[in-house]
């Protein structure tokens, strides 16, 4: 399964978010120290979930964390993170 | 966790007002996450130590123990984590960093 589908069905079953786009940005970081042969190394991953509501920044990357656990001992080397609640992530869309 | 380590950790993140846990040293950063947080840095005028964790295995290692955080960089101000880059970006453009860092009496350029 691609690396990419681990990192849906995991953040999926973790946290039921309401939106949830997995980017793989391997190919940018080729030949740059983590990167591998066959990429999958590099994801940037936005996240809209309820779940969020009432939690630090810092709490909320950990969640993400937690259940990526096992994908960022070995695969994983870089996940930029952006974590919304539906409402914070409403109030963004209308400003845009 | 090894004690001496994560003594070694508290200590310098005691010491120091400001310290970024990185990848590279400030003037050579080896990772574009960790430049990014530099550059922010940088450009606030504020004084950091950094922390070279690729110089040092059992520091790239422990840190991520010792924060409970899986990834570098990592930014601590007055001994608190604060985030890594995403965080420290979304702060910076917010303008809760610069708070953060006033508030913790952090010299911080006004721009």
């Amino acid at each position: 399964m691609a690396v990419a589908d681990i990192i849906r069905r995991k953040l999926s079953a973790a946290l039921s978010p309401l939106r949830l786009d997995i980017v793989d940005d391997s190919h940018r970081h080729a030949g740059h120290s983590g990167a591998r042969a066959g990429g999958e190394t590099h994801f940037t991953v936005e996240i809209v979930a309820a779940a969020f509501a009432g939690k630090s920044r810092v709490e909320r990357q950990r969640m993400v964390y937690a259940a990526l656990a096992d994908e960022l001992r070995v695969q994983v080397h870089a996940l930029a993170l952006a974590t919304f609640t539906p409402d914070e992530d409403r109030a963004r869309r209308q400003r845009d | 966790m090894d004690q001496n380590l994560s003594d070694r950790i508290r200590n310098d993140i005691k010491a120091n007002e400001v310290v970024l846990y990185m990848k590279g040293t400030p003037i050579f950063p080896q990772c574009g996450f960790s430049a990014a947080v530099v550059q922010l840095l940088t450009q606030l005028g504020v004084k950091f130590k950094g922390v070279d964790v690729l110089a040092d295995p059992a520091i790239r290692q422990g840190i991520k123990e010792f924060s409970n955080w899986p990834t570098i960089p990592q930014l601590y101000v007055k001994g608190e984590f604060v985030g890594g880059c995403d965080i420290v970006r979304e702060m910076f453009q917010s303008g809760e960093l610069q708070e953060l860092l006033q508030s913790r009496g952090v010299n911080v350029k006004v721009s």
